[in-house]
């Protein structure tokens, strides 16, 4: 905490600012409470893939986070803050990225499942599983020549898409993600809970 | 998920590090409080692009290496891009020079903008993510705005003339598919100079940031670099005085296997090795743009630097370097002229392409048959590069604040505040070539 302070007013002090009026902070801060208890959890995953979506996203935030953001609250999202997967929260919405490629892959896709009321797929990798399964079109050479390395982390035998493993609620195809498509999903979950 | 029983000995695992691209674990033990064990592996999983070139054409390449990484796509692209030109012998209009340093200004202003107001800006104000920043608190408020908006315009010069910001349709082999409008790129450059006093203000905020850290042994640091900083071509200079051509780059990096880690490690020359904003920064700052060097003094006079994380105030300079040059080049656009792409003559030989992508310098060499097929592929990316030095610095690093007694969570924060001021693409890393395992 100590830290912390330090930090804020260190960067403060060469700022030169001062802090903002009271009553405005007030206001706002009222109408935040009351937008909190409205906010969707959302979880963002990435398996195996480029994380291009996540890149669209991060960019989408650029021009939507003032209207997204006292819509919804990141419960899961490595992008944006710590994680804690090990003890995944409920979701309203989960969005997930990339192909399957291993049984630990696989058993945290279940789990998301379990935990998010809606399941959405993005990008390529996620929706059809390629480019991320070249390997599964490999010829028996060089299936060969990473076979130790598929054998010492132990890959499964062939990458899947999502849909292999759960069941998927929408797909956002497009590499990277179709940015239309997103926008849609997110217009009709954000607001179909208010 | 972080384990962490303390006391005078413990161990302590990281298996998902945090805002960084991509997957990374860390496992360290201590015992009688000093570091007796400590590994920083690539948890990626891998995609074998290297093996999935074989085969394939070679003007089908730099659209499918792209796919390596989402946040540096357009580094590979152009990279690859530049490896089969070599190749081919292929020379390209100074238009499309122009052009693809355009495309890369507009990736170095969003991913190092990613890297530093979504990733590292939260570290200096005790915060886990800059959506947590205050909108109440003025300067939180403004920074968060920054984010968002300088973010942004990065994100637009780069479809603007790329198409997309990530893996870009336009520029191909030889040329474009399609050209800018120069009326967009006009509209952009207005957005590029309302964005430059909050890029500075980036400067001045990691300029006073409190972290340091040197790194104890010696260590050679190194760039493709050019008279103009634009990351794109140049000779490789390396901190201890060497120059080399990019075709000579490949015979001194020497492959680490790191048996724990999904991706290779590499020395230089059998040393410690960095590549990077702080490479770059150390070795070539008087060849930024005349304007960074005026109004971003605040952060150029660091450098030549030590301090590890000033890699992040490197990558500041750097954005307001884009930012400059970008509009230099936006301002001496008269019209955008639609030219045929080069012609392609394929034939059989070695291409080597080296660019400097956002962490670092990106080294592709295609090996081509007679009908321009990729016979064979090497990729070497920055994290890579990194990937030794990096293991070793978060060894000291961690010794250092178990001395000064760092307690739990602490530990971990100081840590992972080392790890992202590399700025590692774990994407990148994992891509690979082929592993040679060492015997325990």
């Amino acid at each position: 905490m100590v830290r912390r302070d330090v930090r804020i007013k260190a960067v403060h002090l060469r700022s030169g600012r001062s802090a903002p009026p009271a009553a405005s902070f007030i206001k706002k801060k009222s109408r935040m409470l009351v937008n909190m208890q409205q906010k969707i959890r959302v979880g963002w995953f990435s398996f195996t893939c480029c994380e291009d979506s996540t890149i669209i996203f991060t960019e989408l935030l650029n021009t939507h986070y003032t209207e997204w953001l006292p819509r919804l609250e990141f419960v899961h999202a490595r992008v944006l803050k710590k994680g804690d997967e090990g003890n995944m929260r409920e979701m309203d919405i989960a969005f997930v990225e990339g192909a399957i490629s291993s049984d630990i892959q696989e058993e945290k896709l279940k789990k998301i499942r379990e935990k998010a009321k809606v399941l959405v797929v993005v990008g390529a990798c996620a929706v059809v599983g390629a480019p991320s399964n070249q390997r599964n079109f490999f010829a028996q050479e060089n299936i060969a020549e990473i076979l130790p390395i598929l054998q010492k982390f132990k890959y499964k035998e062939k990458i899947l898409k999502v849909s292999d493993v759960v069941s998927v609620d929408e797909k956002i195809p497009g590499c990277p993600m179709n940015e239309e498509a997103f926008l849609q999903v997110m217009k009709k979950y954000l607001y179909a809970h208010h | 998920m972080h384990t962490i029983d303390f006391g005078r000995d413990f161990n302590l695992t990281l298996k998902e590090i945090s805002k960084i691209e991509g997957a990374a674990s860390l496992d360290i033990a201590v015992r009688n409080n000093k570091v007796v064990d400590l590994k920083f592996g690539i948890s990626e999983w891998k995609r074998f692009y290297t093996q999935a070139i074989r085969g394939k054409n070679a003007m089908a390449i730099p659209q499918l290496v792209a796919r390596i990484c989402g946040t540096c796509s357009n580094a590979h692209l152009l990279a690859s891009t530049k490896a089969i030109e070599n190749a081919f012998s292929v020379t390209v209009t100074a238009q499309t020079m122009l052009l693809r340093k355009l495309l890369y200004y507009g990736l170095i202003i969003r991913d190092h903008g990613l890297h530093l107001y979504v990733f590292s800006l939260p570290d200096l104000f005790g915060k886990d993510s800059i959506l947590d920043f205050d909108e109440h608190d003025e300067l939180e408020h403004e920074l968060l705005h920054d984010t968002f908006a300088v973010k942004e315009v990065g994100n637009q010069l780069s479809i603007a003339v790329g198409g997309r910001s990530v893996h870009a349709p336009y520029p191909t082999v030889g040329g474009f598919l399609k050209y800018p409008s120069l009326d967009d790129l006009k509209k952009v450059r207005v957005k590029l100079e309302e964005i430059r006093p909050r890029v500075i203000n980036l400067i001045r905020i990691f300029a006073s940031a409190p972290f340091s850290f040197s790194f104890s042994r010696s260590l050679i640091y190194n760039a493709l670099l050019s008279s103009d900083f634009s990351f794109l071509y140049g000779n490789v200079y390396t901190s201890d005085g060497k120059v080399f051509t990019e075709e000579e780059l490949g015979a001194h990096l020497k492959a680490v296997i790191i048996p724990y880690s999904q991706a290779r490690g590499f020395t230089f020359d059998g040393n410690f090795m960095m590549v990077g904003a702080l490479s770059r920064l150390n070795m070539a700052k008087e060849h930024l743009h005349e304007r960074t060097k005026k109004d971003g003094s605040l952060g150029t006079a660091f450098f030549p630097s030590k301090n590890l994380f000033h890699n992040n105030l490197a990558q500041a300079v750097e954005m307001l370097h884009a930012v400059d040059s970008a509009c230099d080049i936006i301002d001496g656009l008269t019209h955008v002229e639609p030219e045929p792409i080069a012609r392609i003559k394929p034939r059989a030989g070695v291409g080597i392409g080296v660019i400097e992508a956002p962490r670092g310098t990106l080294y592709y060499m295609l090996t081509l048959t007679e009908d321009g097929t990729v016979k064979k592929g090497e990729i070497i990316v920055p994290t890579g590069q990194n990937q030794v030095l990096m293991e070793r610095a978060i060894f000291e690093y961690t010794q250092k604040k178990l001395d000064m007694g760092a307690q739990k969570q602490e530990l971990v924060d100081h840590i992972e505040e080392l790890i992202r001021a590399f700025d590692p693409c774990m994407s990148c890393a994992a891509h690979f070539l082929k592993v040679r395992w060492m015997k325990a």
